[in-house]
């Protein structure tokens, strides 16, 4: 196997608020080969920018990362200087942001702002800068690429932007591109050029790619390995086969669960995710996962699960595993996926049932 | 049906890109040219700048000589359009130089007041934390200080001189700049193109200049124009007290104070420079207003 170009090792970043100490991700660790697609999902807030921020170096104020390595190309770089950073970003690690509208300055014309990163790093010679500037406009499959690098991004469709951002993205050859978020706010008939594009970039330049998004069908249209994130951890990591087929986390279990298939059966029930993420401030005990999961054992609320191996190349942090699950809960025919019902564990006083609840708001306001 | 549909799309998007295409600079001045009394201000202080530099070439007599065979507070004639002053002095050619003060003080302060302010601005706004602590406070603290004393006080330190005049009006114009400034870095500095350019690698005075200041344009030019006046009105009144040009150097400042004192006797001397000023300021500031209009995002119809 050849060395990963990028590995993070237990990376952790906590924002310092002033409600308290924000633990926004925490003991992350995973690797990127050379050429390799990798998609991290996961819902609003469970750390994956917030990852891909702390690898280029870009958390700002309050945040800060507390602890852990970011390894690229055997060199850590969060021992960088700032300017070393900076010579890395856009260079040899570049990103492109979700917003196409909002990420190209206004004021600035489309090939004015490719070129700046060319002209950044002076990894392109100066001459070249231009006309590769148009080469990429017509790489990432802008029309008329000669006369539309002198428009400003308000000229551009949404489309069309976020191929100025990857070409952008690209200019300077990049071994890793980080992609958060790249369709979310395109059409989903642009979402699948965008895709398409980034699959063939990745072919043609051996860029290594990896895709920030909470769309699991983004994520199985281009990736070849999934990570899972909840709460700031990686709860699962697998091929995408192994992921969408035998998800061995009840995160991942449900999360498939939520999402509409064309190709399931007329039975299948399309079932929410019960409760919200915890509090990044005050996290619970044990499993983070533990107070939405259906399959929640005793064990779960008082040790934290490691992330272990499940099956070949397949990890998953979790003290029940969907296998057992399905054996022994009958997971493959539930309905209720309310917290502990299907293993019937609910710890004294930790989840109330609706009518408790409402009957003690009830007696209060009696009072 | 997509050999159909494509063509028709491109077709649209083609209509929609051209009606768009005016930039920011030619939206700006179309709808500046709308504003007639922008208009007119704009007209004037041409004419007014063409005089400023007619003026270095020529006069119609030396302003500084005192002419032999001429009275003193003369009556405009067809020898002195504006009369002569309390030492037989030819008034429009005092005035004429007058203009060339007025417009270098004005423009030249403002020049200096957009450096020192957009800098120490964009400085404060973008790095924040001490730094941004330190210019705030600087600049609250003297919030609490009339600028003209501190003017005042900086002038007589320094000395005379034009390019004095200039640092002193700028002592405490540059601040209104800089808050300014600092407030349209403080939020620009967020968007996520900003974030975007971080990403590409781009250095922080890259950023700065290339990024966030292109982006705080519009209010900068605007507030540039409204210092013009500040300093012009400042000079006079400088001037006025005595402070100002060194004399034999004419200010219409120091004519309206050497005029005053023969009001009694002679309407003219003070009349010329009062009006001057009046009309110049008010250009101005009609120019300011209409350039705030102009680029004022908000406003746009």
């Amino acid at each position: 196997m050849t060395d990963p170009i990028l590995e993070v090792r237990n990376l952790s970043t906590h924002f310092f608020t002033d409600d308290g100490e924000v633990k926004a991700v925490r003991g992350v660790s995973f690797s990127v080969s050379p050429g390799e697609t990798l998609g991290i999902v996961g819902e609003s807030g469970c750390g994956k920018s917030v990852t891909a921020m702390s690898v280029l170096g870009l958390v700002q104020r309050p945040g800060k990362v507390v602890g852990g390595e970011i390894m690229f190309k055997g060199r850590d770089l969060l021992k960088f200087t700032k300017e070393e950073l900076r010579n890395i970003r856009g260079r040899d690690i570049a990103m492109i942001f979700q917003d196409p509208l909002s990420s190209m300055n206004p004021v600035l014309r489309v090939g004015y702002q490719i070129d700046e990163a060319m002209y950044a790093h002076d990894k392109i010679p100066k001459d070249d800068v231009k006309p590769r500037g148009i080469d990429l406009l017509r790489q990432v499959r802008v029309s008329d690429a000669e006369r539309r690098i002198n428009d400003f991004p308000h000229q551009f469709s949404g489309g069309m932007r976020q191929r100025a951002m990857i070409a952008m993205g690209l200019s300077n050859k990049p071994d890793l591109l980080i992609a958060d978020e790249p369709t979310t706010a395109l059409d989903v008939t642009v979402q699948a050029q965008i895709l398409e594009l980034l699959r063939d970039l990745n072919e043609q330049t051996g860029a290594a790619i990896i895709l920030i998004t909470h769309n699991l069908g983004v994520v199985a249209g281009l990736c070849k390995r999934v990570l899972v994130m909840y709460a700031g951890e990686i709860v699962e990591e697998g091929t995408a086969e192994q992921i969408f087929e035998r998800p061995q986390h009840p995160y991942t279990w449900s999360l498939l669960r939520s999402v509409p298939r064309i190709d399931a059966s007329r039975g299948h029930r399309l079932l929410s995710i019960e409760g919200l993420p915890p509090d990044l401030i005050d996290l619970p005990q044990g499993c983070k996962f533990n107070p939405r999961c259906p399959f929640r054992v005793e064990r779960c609320f008082s040790e934290s699960p490691p992330i272990e191996q499940v099956a070949p190349a397949q990890h998953a942090a979790c003290w029940v595993t969907m296998e057992r699950a399905y054996a022994e809960m009958g997971a493959g025919t539930i309905t209720d996926t309310s917290p502990g019902a299907a293993s019937g564990v609910h710890p004294g006083g930790r989840t109330l049932p609706v009518a408790e609840v409402q009957a003690a708001i009830g007696g209060a306001s009696g009072d | 049906m997509a050999a159909i549909a494509t063509p028709a799309l491109e077709e649209y998007a083609g209509g929609t890109i051209a009606r768009e295409q005016v930039g920011l600079w030619r939206d700006g001045f179309r709808r500046l040219r709308r504003n007639r009394l922008a208009l007119a201000a704009l007209v004037y202080l041409t004419l007014l700048v063409l005089l400023a530099v007619v003026a270095i070439f020529w006069t119609p007599y030396n302003p500084a000589t005192i002419l032999p065979h001429t009275l003193t507070f003369e009556a405009p004639s067809a020898a002195h359009l504006l009369g002569t002053d309390d030492l037989g002095r030819d008034l429009l050619s005092r005035m004429m130089q007058g203009a060339q003060i007025s417009l270098i003080v004005g423009v030249g302060t403002s020049l200096i007041v957009l450096t020192v302010g957009v800098v120490v601005g964009l400085v404060a706004g973008y790095f924040r934390g001490w730094i941004d602590t330190v210019i705030s406070v600087f600049i609250n603290i003297f919030y609490g200080i009339p600028g003209i004393l501190v003017a005042i006080i900086l002038y007589l330190v320094l000395g005379r001189g034009l390019l004095n005049i200039m640092i002193a009006i700028s002592a405490t114009a540059w601040m209104d700049m800089a808050r300014l400034v600092r407030g349209q870095a403080f939020s620009i500095r967020e968007r996520e193109y900003i974030e975007a350019a971080r990403a590409s690698g781009a250095r922080s005075g890259k950023i700065l200049f290339g990024h966030i200041l292109p982006n705080a344009l519009g209010p900068i030019i605007v507030q540039a124009t409204f210092v013009i006046p500040i300093a012009i009105l400042t000079e006079a009144f400088l001037s006025y007290l005595g402070l100002g040009i060194p004399s034999p150097l004419a200010s219409w400042g120091s004519i309206a104070s050497e005029g005053y004192a023969a009001l009694p006797l002679e309407p003219y001397m003070m009349l010329w420079p009062a009006i001057a000023l009046s009309v110049t300021l008010l250009a101005f500031n009609f120019l300011g207003d209409g350039l705030r209009d102009a680029f004022d995002p908000r406003q746009r119809r």
